[in-house]
This record gives C-alpha cells, sequence and structure tokens, in this order.
C-alpha cells in the first residue's frame, strides 16, 4: 500500500485474523465470562448450602417446637417467631431513625445545599456509611442504651431492642440518604422550573413537585434500608441484650434476639456448633427465612429503581 | 425487494458505470479498473430502523469520495459500513455486499479488527487518546505489529506526524498530553494516528464539522496532500466543502415509503462531482445543492 | 427566576410586590428548611458524638500503653499487661490482602466482561440480576456460605484440615472475599460505563482488537473510579464482623500468635479486629462467662475501634480523595 500505483492484490486471507491475536481474543474472553460466571456459582451455593441444611432442620423437626415460648436451640426449641418480631422491632426502630434523617439529609443535599455545602455534608456522610457495625454496636450498648434508652424507660435492660434499632438505624442513614438523593437527581430539571415559573416556593416545589415525582426511587431507598436494617448482624449480637437464648417478647425495652443476633450467637463462643442434633441445621433454618424475606425486598426495590429509569 | 426494483438499481448502476468509464479512460486506463470499494445492494438496520436502503455506489482508488446530503439520511452509517464499524452497535444489522479489492467484507471469516487496520477512521469529534502524542500515533502499529522496535515506532510517529502536517508543531512535545493541543491539531492528530498503521482507505465522518474555518482549511489541504497515497471517502455536512474537495459526490437523503409508512436513508444519486453540483440528474439532488431544503 | 415568569403572568405591579414582599416571611419555606438542617446538624451530631465517645473511652489504653496493645494478645482479664489487638490486626490485614488478591481481580474482569463483551442476552440479564441481588443478600448469610462451604466442605476433618485448614484464615479471607465480589463488580462496571465510546472507537479505528482497546484505553480511563470502588469494598471487608463469626473467628482465648506477614498460621484459628471489638465490649457488659472482668474491657474495646476506625478511615478518604480528583480531571 505504499506502493501507489499497483498495490498488492488482496485476498481472503489478507483479512482473517492473525492466529496470535485471535488466539488471544479468545482466551481474554474465556477468562473473562468465567469470572462473570463466578457470581453465578456464589449464587448457586448459597441457595444450595441453604436448602440443603435447612432441609435437613424442617424434615426432622418436631414443628410445634418452631412455633413455641422462646429461642432455645440446644434445648430444641425453635421458635421463629420469637427471632422474626424482634428483627421487626429492631427494624421498624431503625427505620423510624434512618428515614426522617435520610430523607432530609437527602431533600437538604439535592434540594438545598449549594455545590460547596454538598462537598463537605456528602464525604461526611460517607464517613458515616464507612463506620463498621461494630462500633455502632459498642456505640449503641455503651452510650445510646445508658444515655437514651435507660433514662427514657427505668426498667429498660442495658442491652434491648430499642438500643440495637436506634443503631442500625444510624448504620442506615447514608443507604437512605444516597439512593434518595440519587432519585430527586434524576428528576427532570424542567419540573422544578415549571413549578418556580408556576410561582411556588421552593418548599412547595420539593415537597410536592420532587418528592412525588421521585417516589418510585424513594420507595426503593426505603425497602433496601428495611432488607439492611433486618439483615444487620453485629450491632443487635453486642446491643441487643440477649445471650444466644431468648424468650419471646415484643418489648422493645426487653433484650432480644433478631434472626441475624440468633445466628451470629449460636455459631460463637464455643469451638463449634453443639448441641441437640438440630442446632446446626437450625442456623441455617433461620438463614433461609431471611434470605427468603431479604431476596423478595430486593427485587421489589429493583423493580422500583427500574420505573424511575424508565420514566426519565 | 421485488424484481422491478432489481432491475431498475442494475439499469442506473449500468449507466454509472458506462459514464464513469469513458471518462476515466480518457485519463488513466489502469486507475480507472481501481475499484477499492464496491457497494451491492447495501441494507442496513438499526433495530427496526431501515437506516439505508439499497445503495450501491463505488469508491475509487487516490480518489476523494465525498458522502452528502441532509441530517438522518444514513450517510454516516453508510461510511461506518465499509470499515465494519458498525459491528460495535449491537443492534446494527447490514445486508448486501461491500467488496474491499474483490473480498466480501462481510465474509465470515474476515476479522474486522484487519479491516479497520486497512480501513482507517477519522469521527466527527477530534478523540485523541487521554495520551501523550506520541502514544496516540504509535498505538495502531504497536499493536498491528507493524513496527518491532522503539526506534521503528519513533520513525512511523515522525513520518505520521509529517503527512498530517502536525510535526513541526508538536515535535518538541511529542511526550506531553494531547488533550492539550487545539480542536484542528487534535483532528490532525487523529489523522496521523489512522495513517500511522499504513491503511489503503481513510474514511472521514464530518471530520471538520467540530472545527473553526481555518482548521477545517487546513484539514482540506491536507486531504489534497495525502490524496496521493490514500483513497478517501469523507461524510460532510458542508456541500462547499464537498465541491472543494471531492472527485466524486454521493447525494443521500431521507426517503419515506408511504405504503409501510417508514423513513429510511437513500443513495439518490452518485457521480463526479462537477456533474453533481453542476448538472444533476435527479430533481432531489438539484434541490439539495442549490439549497432548496436541507 | 420565579418573580420574573411571575410578573409575566401576574401582571398586576402591586401583586408582585406583594408576592415579592411576601418572600421575606415564608414561614413554611423557612420551618421546612429548618427542619432539613436540623435533622443534617442530629445526624452529623451522631457522628461526632460517636468518634468523641469511642476516642475519651480509648484514650488511656491509647496513650498509656499504646506499644504493648498492638502487639497484645487477646486474654481473659482486661487487666492483663499482655491484653493486646495484635492478633486481631493479623487476621484483619490477611483479609485485607485476600480480598485484594480474589475479589478485586476476579470482580473487575466479571465487571469488564459485562460491560464491553456481553451482549443483551438472557444469561447477561441473568447474570447481572444475579450480581444486583447479591449486593443485597446479608453479610451473615454468606457467614453460613463460608461455614458450610469452605469450613465443612473444604476444611476436611480436624485432623486433616482438608483445603481450607476449616475454621482458619483462610476461610475466611475468601469469604470475605465472595462477600464484595458483587459490590467489586457493580463499582468497576459504573467505572467502565462512564469511558466514553469516542476512545473506543478510536482505539478500533486504527485496528485494534477488543483487549488492546480495553487494556490500553478502557481501563486506564476507569482506573480511578475502580480503585474508588475497590478501596471501599476493601474497608467494608475489614470492618466486617457477621460472617467471621460464622466461620469460626475465635473469640475468647487464642494460642498462637505468628508474625503479621507470617504464612504458616494461615490454615490455623484466628480472630479479626472486628471480633476482637465484639469481645471486649460484650465482655465489658458482662455479658460473657468472665463478666468479673469489669468494665475496662470497654476501654479497650474503645481502643481497638479506634485502631479499626483508622485502618478503614484510611481506605476510604484514600477513595474519596480519589473519587473527587477524577471528577474534577472529567469536569
Amino acid at each position: 500500500m505504499s506502493d501507489a500505483v499497483s498495490p498488492p492484490p488482496l485476498d481472503l486471507s489478507d483479512l482473517q485474523a492473525t492466529p496470535k491475536r485471535a488466539r488471544r481474543e479468545r482466551t481474554v474472553r474465556v477468562v473473562l465470562l468465567a469470572a462473570a460466571m463466578i457470581s453465578v456459582v456464589v449464587s448457586g451455593a448459597i441457595v444450595v448450602s441453604l436448602l440443603f441444611e435447612a432441609w435437613e432442620f424442617m424434615v426432622n423437626v418436631d414443628w410445634s417446637a418452631v412455633w413455641s415460648t422462646g429461642w432455645f436451640p440446644r434445648n430444641g426449641i425453635y421458635d421463629i417467631k420469637t427471632l422474626v418480631v424482634a428483627s421487626l422491632i429492631v427494624t421498624g426502630i431503625a427505620m423510624l431513625v434512618a428515614t426522617p434523617l435520610g430523607l432530609g439529609a437527602a431533600i437538604f443535599l439535592s434540594e438545598y445545599a449549594n455545590p460547596r455545602v454538598r462537598r463537605v455534608l456528602k464525604p461526611m456522610l460517607e464517613v458515616l456509611a464507612g463506620i463498621p457495625s461494630v462500633v455502632l454496636g459498642f456505640f449503641a450498648l455503651l452510650w445510646i442504651s445508658p444515655n437514651l434508652v435507660q433514662n427514657a424507660f427505668q426498667s429498660a435492660n442495658r442491652g434491648n431492642l430499642m438500643a440495637a434499632g436506634i443503631g442500625v438505624g444510624i448504620l442506615t442513614i447514608p443507604l437512605v440518604a444516597s439512593i434518595s438523593e440519587d432519585a430527586m437527581q434524576a428528576v427532570p430539571h424542567a419540573l422544578r422550573e415549571a413549578s418556580a415559573g408556576l410561582g411556588a416556593r421552593k418548599v412547595t416545589t420539593s415537597i410536592q413537585v420532587v418528592l412525588p415525582a421521585a417516589v418510585s426511587g424513594l420507595a426503593a431507598a426505603l425497602i433496601v434500608a428495611v432488607s439492611r436494617a433486618l439483615g444487620e448482624t453485629m450491632v443487635v449480637f453486642i446491643a441487643g441484650g440477649a445471650g444466644d437464648t431468648a424468650l419471646y417478647t415484643d418489648n422493645p425495652i426487653d433484650g432480644g434476639l433478631t434472626m441475624t443476633a440468633a445466628m451470629a450467637s449460636l455459631a460463637s463462643g464455643t469451638d463449634a456448633v453443639v448441641g441437640e442434633g438440630l442446632t446446626f441445621p437450625s442456623l441455617y433454618f433461620v438463614g433461609l427465612v431471611l434470605f427468603v424475606i431479604t431476596f423478595g425486598l430486593n427485587i421489589i426495590a429493583d423493580r422500583f429503581v427500574r420505573r424511575v429509569r424508565e420514566v426519565y | 425487494m421485488d424484481a422491478e426494483e432489481l432491475a431498475m438499481d442494475e439499469v442506473v448502476d449500468d449507466g454509472i458505470e458506462a459514464d464513469i468509464s469513458t471518462t476515466e479512460a480518457a485519463e488513466n486506463a489502469q486507475l480507472a479498473e481501481q475499484i477499492v470499494l464496491r457497494a451491492a445492494d447495501v441494507d442496513v438496520y438499526y433495530g427496526d430502523h431501515w437506516a439505508v436502503r439499497h445503495c450501491n455506489m463505488e469508491v475509487r482508488r487516490n480518489e476523494i469520495t465525498a458522502i452528502i446530503g441532509p441530517s438522518g439520511c444514513g450517510k454516516s452509517t453508510m461510511l461506518r459500513c465499509y470499515n465494519r464499524m458498525n459491528d460495535l452497535i449491537a443492534s446494527a444489522r447490514v445486508a448486501g455486499s461491500i467488496e474491499y479489492h474483490g473480498v466480501d467484507l462481510y465474509d465470515r471469516r474476515v476479522d474486522p479488527v484487519e479491516v479497520r487496520r486497512r480501513i482507517g477512521m477519522v469521527f466527527q469529534k477530534p478523540n485523541p487518546f487521554p495520551k501523550t502524542i506520541w502514544e496516540n500515533v504509535a498505538f495502531g502499529p504497536r499493536v498491528a505489529g507493524i513496527a518491532k522496535s522503539k526506534s521503528d515506532l519513533d520513525d512511523i510517529v515522525e513520518s505520521s506526524l509529517k503527512k498530517a502536517a502536525l510535526w513541526e508543531e508538536v515535535k518538541d512535545r511529542l511526550k506531553t498530553s494531547a488533550m492539550g493541543m487545539s480542536g484542528g491539531q487534535q483532528q490532525r492528530l487523529c489523522i496521523a494516528r489512522a495513517v500511522a498503521v499504513d491503511p489503503d482507505v481513510l474514511l472521514m465522518d464530518e471530520p471538520c464539522s467540530s472545527l473553526d474555518p481555518i482548521a477545517t482549511t487546513r484539514i482540506e489541504e491536507l486531504m489534497q496532500e495525502i490524496k496521493a497515497e490514500y483513497t478517501i471517502v469523507i461524510v460532510t455536512h458542508n456541500m462547499q466543502q464537498a465541491a472543494r474537495v471531492s472527485d466524486r459526490t454521493a447525494f443521500f437523503t431521507a426517503a419515506v415509503d408511504e405504503e409501510a409508512g417508514v423513513r429510511f436513508g437513500e443513495l439518490i444519486e452518485f457521480d463526479r462531482t462537477e456533474k453533481i453540483f453542476s448538472n444533476p440528474s435527479d430533481e432531489r439532488t438539484e434541490n439539495y445543492v442549490t439549497g432548496r431544503f436541507g | 427566576m420565579a418573580f420574573t415568569t411571575l410578573g409575566d403572568a401576574g401582571g398586576v405591579e402591586t401583586e408582585v410586590r406583594r408576592r415579592l414582599a411576601a418572600g421575606g416571611i415564608d414561614v413554611r419555606g423557612t420551618v421546612f428548611r429548618a427542619l432539613l438542617l436540623l435533622g443534617l446538624l442530629l445526624t452529623l451530631l451522631i457522628i461526632v458524638v460517636l468518634l468523641l465517645d469511642v476516642i475519651t473511652d480509648g484514650s488511656t489504653v491509647l496513650t498509656e500503653r499504646l506499644g504493648d496493645f498492638l502487639s497484645g494478645t487477646l486474654r481473659s482479664r482486661s487487666s492483663d499487661a499482655k491484653l493486646g489487638v495484635h492478633q486481631g490486626l493479623r487476621g484483619s490485614i490477611w483479609i485485607g490482602i485476600f480480598v485484594t488478591f480474589l475479589a478485586f481481580p476476579i470482580g473487575i474482569a466479571a465487571a469488564i466482561y459485562l460491560e464491553e463483551y456481553a451482549t443483551d442476552t438472557r444469561l447477561t440479564r441473568f447474570i447481572q440480576l444475579n450480581i444486583r441481588n447479591l449486593a443485597g443478600v446479608p453479610s451473615v448469610v454468606y457467614g453460613l456460605l463460608g461455614l458450610a462451604i469452605f469450613v465443612k466442605l473444604l476444611g476436611g476433618t480436624s485432623s486433616t484440615g482438608g483445603l481450607t485448614g476449616g475454621r482458619s484464615l483462610v476461610s475466611a479471607g475468601i469469604t470475605l472475599a465472595v462477600l464484595v465480589l458483587p459490590v467489586v463488580i457493580i463499582t468497576s462496571a459504573e467505572a467502565i460505563r462512564a469511558v466514553p465510546d469516542s476512545l473506543r472507537e478510536g482505539g478500533y479505528g486504527v485496528g485494534a482488537t477488543k483487549w488492546e482497546v480495553i487494556r490500553s484505553h478502557v481501563l486506564p480511563y476507569a482506573a480511578p473510579g475502580i480503585l474508588t470502588g475497590t478501596l471501599l469494598s476493601l474497608s467494608r471487608a475489614i470492618g466486617e464482623a457477621a460472617p467471621l463469626i460464622l466461620v469460626g473467628a475465635v473469640t475468647g482465648r487464642l494460642g498462637g500468635d505468628p508474625g503479621i506477614l507470617d504464612l504458616g498460621g494461615l490454615r490455623d484459628r484466628f480472630t479479626a479486629m472486628p471480633i476482637v471489638i465484639t469481645d471486649w465490649v460484650k465482655k465489658a457488659n458482662g455479658g460473657s462467662d468472665d463478666g468479673g472482668a469489669g468494665l475496662d474491657f470497654a476501654s479497650h474495646a474503645a481502643a481497638a475501634i479506634v485502631v479499626l476506625m483508622v485502618l478503614v478511615l484510611v481506605l476510604n478518604s484514600a477513595a474519596i480523595v480519589m473519587r473527587n480528583r477524577f471528577e474534577k480531571k472529567r469536569g
């Protein structure tokens, strides 16, 4: 081709891939696909290991022990409602903390804060997001419980579900804030201008225009937060106030065991999960219940997020 | 496509062919035969959208072929068929045949990577890699295995930059970032990058649309300078540019099939540039080049 | 802008004036804004109180016996002069190493596949859905996975130790690498998606293959974003405790204390910083069998938290700084 007058006539073989390059491309592709498939393998392994042991539990357990008075796995009493109710209490309290604070932060960051303020505030929320949950557990047990909960309720345990719930809530604030802020940022600017153009004040625009327009994303944020709160382990394990057993309670100022804390306490302390025959499988039964609930919530949240993407 | 249409296409085809070969014969009989790229009944679809319909055109060696037409007429789409850039768009589908020196570019055994090495491309917006000037030019020859050593690469970088008339401006800052150059310089760097792999054809997709008039003139001059070595196909919005630089011009427009209710791009007329601009045979071409629409 | 439009619409000058004047005493707006600020301040206050609480509680230990504390081991009494976090640090560092060498390459490779190679097929959509779901699975469930697969299935019997050595640092490291894998994939994929197509076209246009374009142009451009994501997942892995408890991290007394980079102990029992903290907090509250050891475990727990937080915050701030620089550079 450097010879301008008579180029070498070209044939098909000139346009075929060089074997070395083609081989490298194929190898890379296979390796990368294998890496992507590992996530599928992991999912499969999770489901199989949960089902395998949980099945062992479900076929052998005396089901009256699963609807009983408390969680005493080493004694063959596996009242799942004790754990579920405690989980719901903790999650409810967490959401009471995280929803207003997280949403408020999101509205402020999205609608009110100027870029300079954002640059200061966002990293602070990110610091909060980066705090390990054991730290919140420490804080909930040794600060929130004595200074807030026990102050308000004299009869409260040192470790109690309310302190744990507040701790989990704090942990969830940045999650709520960041997903809702994304949802509000996705609302087209034209909507805000239209509202302002009609003479609406900022507060009216924020509450009556932006929030409804972002409602799918906000719903997703809250659902993801609920799922995260249900799955949070360490705060409740440390500050929930129960050992590895618990009697049924629906009182937030009592100590209690959530599903997650039950698993953690069953597995800790001793060299192996031992006890009555089904103690070990019971761990997986609780895990399966938790997995199914959070999985369902995540699927729903995913739908909501997709809806946001479709609208705009 | 029905049989009647097919026949029509062939008639038009033959007409052009005959017309051209008489003129060419007077100049250079050998070159007249040198059709580099021949598109036959090319249809391009993006998903359900029919972007180009039944396109037949030839690109000849060491000529500049311009593709003009209003927005959305499929001219960039057609250009991207020539080096299989459309392969990168998942929904794109090309039917018909495009032959490059007689080899079907869409043959299953053809590797688009090898095609693009021989049929280079310069894009609408200058898109230098965010690396040094040297690395921009050296990347192509290095991955193609053209250069064996660093000094070979140095030579290629120098000659490519000279061809792109950029050497004098940048020879002292080859190791600085290409992003610090002006838009016109960046586009010439992209031309240098394209010629560095020793291609046969250069496809230029509105290469001057984001440049100022001075930079545009510079690129146009450059095209004339390198035309002796390369075959150039340029898509342009700018009719004056096509008239100034090209030997042949293809006019595309967006047509609507009333019955099917679909919009598609179509090649209306393809001829020597003087003919297209002075005495077009199709009324739509005339309307466009005289500025009555588009 | 609101007012100009209002003027056009309303027209009447007095009305405009009235409305303009009313802007000064917009009660609802002011209250709303004040509430938002209050919420935000409350959040910040929580962070401040938390940090101050931890630092004051831990300050005595950190100032009086920092060296011993960093080199000491798990003990049953807080008054023990040899009490410290050395084993915990070792465990956490090794977990970080496992995550870096397992989760990062696999996660980034998977992200490249999904963004650059995968076409929109059922398999692709399944993989993507699968990764999003994995990211939402509670960490404790990953612990169950680790316990079933790495500890029991691959751990062999207690005498042979199998592949992983059972309740070992290897099992814990792999479990946490698996835990952060979806996060690494998602953040890397985002960074790769942000690479402009014009850059890819430039590479393809000169006849580069897909992998050549990815290696030479896509990855370097996406590198800061990928790095940010990986650093954040690393800090998450180091702070994570729940899966470690399931995999069998030791809370009570741990015998050996090999050097931090000693490879020999990888298949032995282990502990990690978050586990050490959990153990001490529980002991401080009298929740443990040797409850008599008293509250002083609280100050040691706080000191250990400071050590862990320093680790995590350094990683996080590095990630945030990196991202800000990256955003600025891209304009």
